[in-house]
């Protein structure tokens, strides 16, 4: 699942691209364009849109009990008052989609968020730094990434089980790695450059450095990684819940509805479980759409202006 | 060659240094006492007796003489005992690993057959129906979930046709190939994922050599567009995907511990699921040790692979 983020850094143009001085409106405006000519992107942001609208407006017009299990309408298929069946506990799928959607996206966008945050800083400072601070920031990353982001995640679930917020922490201490990987490689590029020197040589630190000049000028490289970030993340939460250790009932998201769907779906309970794996599906296609947009976006803003 | 050998197999030797102390901290993080986990909840009257078993386990010591002590053991292959299941870690190892390595080595060796034909047809044809219909198809088994993929398929083929086994191979080595029936499904589910990222990396490997001057010399030579396609472009083509193996390795695993979940596929991935449900500490984090030194015992083959295939990696990697 974080196959995409492991080789993120093979597939995105190397970081020594030129960049000549230019407007910072002109620069935004012409990645703009560019993200907007790609009609798969608006397919995905308004994917998107209609999945967030669903999951957060929704309940306001759909009201459902997600709380009290009611076992007298447990499995029922879809019908007239529940349009996509109930579950084993009873409750309205529909009503759980929107919920349970709303779970999944705030996990995958708060743990991207936190995990590119943590990556940058983490691999700014390594690569501004550079020498053993360097050797020794990335062996410490490459000792994480050899084990399995799931193996690693699950370890961490099982010993402390998690509210929300702890799964969010737990993604995002999980999956920050590649990222600080691909921002190591901009800084290392990024601080031999004429205006970073020249600043140093104006009595600069190197906060000053990191923070205002190597990591605002990697912002391509963030936002397309942190928007791949958020598709891997949802994937995670899915996983871990799948598996039974993610967000604790009543509470449920996308992949504890799964879970639960999936021990009657041979039962011939399918619509338990096509409603959130169709979101899933759509959701992640979504992003990655937007993720891929926005690489060409930033590509030809730093290539052909 | 020689030095960046040297500097290569170092480096990995770090790294898995680092990995068993991580697994270390880990192991002290876990909440509650080991000694009163295995003695039970009784013991806490008797003092003396948590006392006497911290002393025989070197619980009493410092934690840097405990951490030695723990990497001792590991050096002579003791990766701990699971108290849960009252064996070894080592056994549980040799039982059920072998099972996980033909899992991933099939699916992956099939998703290579199937993902590079596919990767080089599309560049082939780019921005034409084909590599459309192949780009949505990898859109969409990038995005789905690895378990959800296992059960759409039990119930299209175990259940509605009733071609493949639900339930993975439940016996040794040998049953993975009497029982091929019960093998395609996980193989299948672990595989499509990875035909997905394989075949849009082929894709694009495939269309930046297409650019280069060789194959113009090689056209201009009067070689036939086949032979430069097959003999030229995907052996060069080759060379990056080795990395990509070598780097999808944890990717993979990951796919591997939900599918034989799904599947009931007795490996390591479903053991290590189990052993989290019953917070079987030692088997989690001795299987950790064992998977991240796969890992990189992967990726340093991976990349001594690739600077025996591109000479060029030799000098610019340092």
């Amino acid at each position: 699942m974080t196959i995409r983020a492991a080789t993120e850094d093979l597939i995105l143009p190397s970081p020594g691209l030129p960049r000549a001085p230019g407007k910072t409106r002109g620069m935004f405006a012409r990645g703009l364009e560019v993200f907007l000519e790609n009609r798969l992107a608006i397919a995905g942001v308004i994917i998107l849109a209609v999945v967030f609208a669903f999951c957060f407006l929704g309940p306001l017009l759909y009201h459902t009990d997600q709380v009290h299990v009611n076992l007298a309408n447990e499995n029922l298929p879809p019908g007239a008052g529940r349009p996509l069946g109930t579950d084993n506990n009873g409750y309205d799928i529909l009503g759980r989609l929107m919920t349970g959607g709303q779970i999944s996206l705030e996990v995958g966008l708060a743990a991207a968020v936190l995990a590119t945050c943590l990556g940058t800083l983490w691999g700014a400072v390594a690569g501004y730094l550079g020498g053993v601070t360097d050797i020794v920031m990335m062996r410490v990353v490459d000792a994480l990434l050899a084990i399995p982001t799931l193996f690693l995640a699950l370890v961490v679930v099982s010993m402390f089980p998690p509210t929300e917020t702890e799964l969010i922490l737990v993604i995002a201490l999980t999956s920050w790695l590649s990222t600080s990987r691909l921002i190591r490689g901009e800084a290392l590029s990024l601080r031999v450059r004429d205006y970073v020197q020249a600043m140093r040589v104006m009595g600069g630190g190197s906060v000053r450095a990191v923070l205002r000049h190597i990591a605002p000028n990697a912002v391509g490289t963030i936002v397309v990684n942190a928007t791949f970030q958020v598709a891997d993340a949802i994937l995670l939460v899915v996983a871990l819940s799948y598996l039974g250790l993610g967000i604790r009932p009543p509470q449920t998201d996308w992949g504890g509805m799964l879970n639960s769907g999936i021990n009657s779906v041979y039962d011939g309970y399918w619509w338990q479980i096509f409603p959130a794996g169709i979101a899933i599906i759509c959701v992640v296609i979504a992003i990655n759409f937007i993720g891929d947009a926005l690489r060409d976006a930033f590509e030809v803003r730093l290539q052909r202006r | 060659m020689t030095g960046y050998l040297i500097r290569r197999v170092l480096q990995a030797a770090v790294v898995v240094l680092l990995v068993t102390m991580i697994t270390f901290i880990l192991l002290r993080a876990i909440p509650g006492n080991v000694a009163v986990a295995i003695l039970g909840p009784s013991s806490y009257r008797n003092p003396q007796v948590l006392a006497a078993f911290n002393h025989e386990y070197g619980f009493d010591k410092p934690w840097t003489a405990q951490y030695l002590l723990w990497l001792g053991h590991l050096l002579q292959g003791n990766l701990g005992f699971s108290w849960t299941l009252d064996q070894s870690v080592a056994s549980l190892l040799g039982s059920h690993l072998p099972k996980t390595i033909w899992l991933v080595g099939v699916s992956t060796l099939l998703a290579l057959i199937v993902a590079l034909p596919i990767g080089l047809w599309q560049a082939v044809r780019r921005n034409q129906l084909v590599d459309y219909s192949f780009t949505a198809m990898s859109f969409l088994f990038y995005a789905a979930p690895t378990f959800f993929v296992g059960t759409v398929l039990i119930l299209v083929f175990s259940v509605k046709l009733h071609v493949f086994g639900p339930e993975g191979p439940q016996g040794g080595l040998v049953s993975d190939v009497t029982d091929w029936r019960d093998l395609t499904l996980p193989v299948v589910t672990l595989a499509l994922v990875t035909i997905a990222l394989f075949s849009r990396y082929t894709r694009s490997a495939v269309m930046d050599n297409l650019t280069e001057d060789y194959v113009r010399t090689a056209l201009a030579k009067g070689a036939s567009g086949r032979r430069v396609l097959w003999r030229h472009v995907l052996r060069n083509s080759l060379i990056p995907i080795a990395t990509l193996l070598g780097l999808s390795l944890p990717a993979i695993m990951s796919g591997a511990l939900i599918t034989e979940s799904v599947f009931n596929y007795p490996g390591m991935g479903y053991l290590f699921f189990k052993s989290a449900q019953q917070q079987d500490y030692p088997t989690l984090l001795g299987f950790i040790i064992v998977v991240a030194i796969v890992t990189v015992a992967g990726s340093l083959l991976a990349d001594i692979g690739y600077a025996v295939l591109d000479p060029r990696v030799r000098y610019t990697r340092s």
